[in-house]
Order: C-alpha cells, then structure tokens, then sequence
C-alpha cells in the first residue's frame, strides 16, 4: 500500500513501519492548557493523537478544537467524529474546518449511546452510520464531491480510520463487518483494547485469509490495567469487552501497590507478542488518564525511535 | 398498530379542573386493542373525573363518555357534531393523530390528549406491546430479513451491529435485542448472509419526518 494523503501515520506505514498512536480526551470545560499537558506527555513517542469525540457521550470540548490545539502544538492529531450528534450537513462541514487547518486524519465512529453521558434525554441523530461517514470522507477526497454532488473546492486530504471490535458478538460477522468497512473506504482500523490475544489472533487470521490485511492497516489496540478493581469493571461493565479470567486474575494475584506495574506489564507483553503477528500494521495505545506511561510502554515495547518519514 | 400509554389522571385533572362539562372520547381501534382509549379506558377515565368533581365538591361538573370507531376518519367524528360545543373540554383518549384530527374538526372546543402515543408496534402478549416500525416511507426489510434496523437498533444503524452487541442483546439494555444479531439471525435461516456484505446506501430521509409533514395522495382511489 503506498500513502495517498500527507497523513504522517500514514506514510509512517505505508513504508513498512509498525505505527504507534495514543488518545487524548479533552477537558470537560474551555482550558487549552489541559489540553496542551496531556499532548506534551506525548510528544515524540507516538506519530499521531487521537481525540475523542464527546466519549461516552459526556459533553467535553469539541474533538475539532482540540486537534487544532495539537496542530498548533505541531503534533499530529487523528480528527474522532462520531454520527450521533451531526447530520450529514454538520459532519461534512466539519471535515472541511479540518481539512482547512490541514488535519490528514480521520477516525469514523457511531459513537456511545447518549444515555451513557450526561445527556440522556438528548435526542440521537445517525443521519450517517460510521461506514457511510468513512464513505463520504473518500467521496469528499477522493472525487471531490460532496454528498449532495456538488464540487469541493480544494477537497480534504484525510487518511481516513473506523474502529473494529474483533470481540463483540456474533464472533462470525466480525471479519465481513470489517470487510464493509474496508469496502465503505477505511484505510486504518483501531481495534478495541485486546486482552484475549487468543480470540485477537483468530479475527487477524480471518481477515488475512480474506486479503483485508493487504487492503488496510490493522492496528491493534491496547490498554494498560491500572488496578485489578479497572480489570474487573472492564471485564463486566463495558459493552463489547472481552478481558479473560487469567488477566484478571493474573492483576488480583499481585499485591495491590503492584498492579499498576503489572497492568503495564501485561500491556507490553501483549504488544511484543502482536508486533510478530502478520497483519499488524501498528499499536493504539489507549493509557485512559494514564497518559504519562504511554512513553514507558512504547519504549519498553521497542517501538521507539519513531520514524521519521517525508 | 398505534401503540399508546395512558396518561397518569392527574396530568389529565390539571388539564380539565376549571371545567364543568367533560366529554371523554374513546376510539375503537388501535388504543382499543392495546388498552389505553378504548370503551372500557374512556369509562374508567370518565369515572375518575367525576370522583374528582365530587371530592373536589364541585356538584355541577358533568363527565359524559362516548367512543367512536374512528376518530381519525371525518365520517365517524361528525357522530358527535351536534354535541361537541356543548363541553368545555374534550378528552380525546384516541392516538394523536385522533386527538387532532378532533380539535381540527371542532375548532372552537378545547381538545386535551388523554394518552401518550408512543409508537407503531405489535402485540407481544397481553400488556406487553413493542415497536415495530418508525414510518420511514422507504421500506428496506427486503434487505434485512424483515428485521427493522431503523426502529429496533438504538442507533438506527444500517450496516451494523455497532461495538456494543453483546450475548445478542443491546448495550443500552440488557433486556432488548440487538437488532442486529435478529437480522443475521433470520438472514441465516433464509439463507441470505450475502445479503450482510452488502454495503447499505445512505438513507434518503426526506420521506422520513425530516423532509416535513407527509402525505399519500392516491389518485386512483379519489372519488
């Protein structure tokens, strides 16, 4: 695959390279400076940022703003847009602001059902679903035209991503679901936090046999353990989660004033063990509020220096 | 069908207090058969109110009750034309398309709601109805096994199940279905699944609420 936009993390694997990107949630109030903290702890060990679009469906500063901040900052950000909250107009406006401060990378999402958030009795919009959006952010680019049809004057330069969850049911639509969405025109994939590598592998092994590996960057998602209390509520409270008894149990088994060490551990044990698999094109690390160990895990899992690409 | 609930009676007191004759209107049709604004609902409402009055020792108050076949159709509600100015309030238990259909009619009388309507749904067993359809106006479950993606996924999604399908149930709620998992489902046991890697179209809404308020007009069946 070679790069189509001037996204670093694109180029960074299209040459080869195993990519590395981390997230940033921004603040639940207006201060840049909140914003600002959480990308220096990340400066030069990760090639692009990940901002989330209002997550869990919590009102938060807006994805589009803060990856400006990260622009400015000189850091590379991945634009999080969610169909929950936009139509097709506000979303292909928004790609456009983007475009303009020239953000090359694009997450597609449907986001967190808004009784999750702070907003329960908002109403949802899902004008688009998150293919069609992935969709219409390749028609935008790739010919130049809006939804509607008409002509794009000087059109956005996106790498365009969806989310992939090899660990929600039914296991057997999981691999012709990511067909789709490669089909719908995603380019990367950020899986869901892995922790049953096993089941992990199966989905990769599926996804190969169907030639998906060589048409999209698969990279696989990882999330360090704080606590054995976090294993736990991951295990049973998120939707969509699949943490193995063994992990949890291997994070209860270890003292408590060691199970931060040892949710670290584990995180850098499971990206060892995937940088050899085929069909891994990167690691999203995903440090919830822990940004600080990201730096930690990316040079304990030999993922450092970054390259530095053209 | 329209599927309603009752309104609890003492949003509907607040509505009527102030009034002294009362026509509760029921409807024979879809709010009779899930048990909100039927004959049976409109006596039960009726005698509510005049316990009301009578509590409130307001002797001159009248409730009368009355239930149509339809009352979304000119010609059963011209049954109550020579009635209507009569009251001060009418209760309208029928769906909303009832309730306004009636004020419509009877411009000058005061027409409150006596149900929520809450959607086109089915029957699951006595007491237990469940949604169905949104009225899109472009009908897709050719595509889907039958199965709604529009009105029985959370997030309406055409190409989904979304991250949150767990064990087949919702993650808004460990009760309901995961749309979904009812459509591979069902596209299994017909031998579809091919229907599943098809991409789905972005949606023209326009047929939906949001191209404004809709109409059928028939030509071939106008008189």
């Amino acid at each position: 695959m070679s790069a189509k936009t001037p996204s670093k993390l694109e180029k960074i694997m299209a040459a080869g390279h195993l990519g590395v990107t981390s997230e940033c949630g921004p603040p639940r109030g207006s201060d840049p400076e909140v914003i600002k903290e959480k990308a220096e702890l990340l400066r030069g060990c990760v090639d692009a940022i990940n901002v989330t679009d209002n997550q869990t469906s919590v009102v938060r500063t807006s994805s589009l703003a803060t990856c400006i901040h990260l622009k400015m900052m000189g850091m590379e950000p991945v634009l999080q847009m969610v169909t929950r909250d936009r139509n097709r107009i506000a979303l292909q406006s928004d790609i456009l602001g983007a475009a303009s401060f020239d953000i090359h990378n694009v997450l597609c999402l449907s986001g967190d059902h808004q009784s999750f958030g702070d907003h329960p009795q908002g109403q949802n919009v899902h004008d688009l679903d998150s293919m069609q959006l992935a969709w219409t952010v390749r028609k935008m680019r790739d010919e130049g035209r809006f939804l509607g049809g008409d002509e794009i004057k000087r059109p956005p330069q996106m790498f365009v991503g969806a989310a992939a969850n090899p660990f929600a049911d039914p296991f057997e639509i999981r691999v012709p679901r990511l067909a789709k969405k490669i089909e719908a025109g995603a380019e990367f994939i950020q899986t869901q936090c892995i922790y049953n590598i096993d089941k992990f592998e199966e989905w990769i092994r599926q996804a190969r046999d169907r030639g998906l590996t060589e048409k999209c960057y698969i990279m696989a998602g990882v999330t360090p353990f704080k606590s054995a209390g976090m294993a736990k509520y991951m295990k049973n409270r998120v939707p969509g989660m699949d943490v193995p008894d063994e992990v949890v149990k291997r994070m209860s088994d270890t003292p408590k004033e060691k199970q931060a060490e040892e949710g670290l551990n584990i995180c850098v044990e499971t990206i060892q063990r995937l940088k050899e698999l085929e069909g891994v094109s990167g690691f999203h690390i995903m440090a919830i509020e822990w940004e600080k160990k990201v730096p930690e895990i990316v040079e304990r899992a030999g993922l450092l220096p970054r390259p530095e690409v053209e | 069908m329209i599927v309603a609930d009752k309104k609890p009676v003492e949003e509907i007191i607040e509505y009527v207090k102030d009034c002294r004759k009362v026509l509760v209107l029921g409807c024979n049709e879809c709010v009779t058969v899930c048990e909100a604004g039927g004959k049976k609902e409109a006596g039960m409402l009726a005698s509510a109110l005049r316990m009301y009055y009578a509590n409130q020792g307001i002797e001159d108050a009248q409730v009368d009750e009355r239930t149509l076949e339809r009352q979304c159709d000119h010609e059963y509600l011209e049954e109550i034309r020579d009635i209507a100015d009569q009251y001060d309030a009418i209760v309208s238990i029928a769906c909303g398309v009832g309730v306004q259909f009636t004020a419509e009619k009877y411009h000058n009388t005061t027409v409150y709601p006596g149900v929520n309507t809450c959607f086109l749904g089915a029957t699951e067993q006595r007491g237990l109805w469940t949604e169905r359809c949104q009225a899109c106006g472009q009908c897709i479950l050719a595509y889907t096994g039958g199965i709604c993606p529009v009105s029985r996924c959370a997030k309406r999604l055409f190409n989904g199940p979304c991250g949150g399908s767990s064990d087949g149930k919702c993650e808004i709620n460990k009760e309901l279905d995961c749309a979904w998992q009812l459509i591979i489902d069902r596209l299994k046991a017909i031998d579809r699944l091919d229907l599943y890697e098809k991409l789905f179209d972005i949606k023209d809404w326009s047929t939906d609420r949001a191209g404004g308020p809709r109409k059928v007009q028939r030509e071939d069946v106008q008189i």
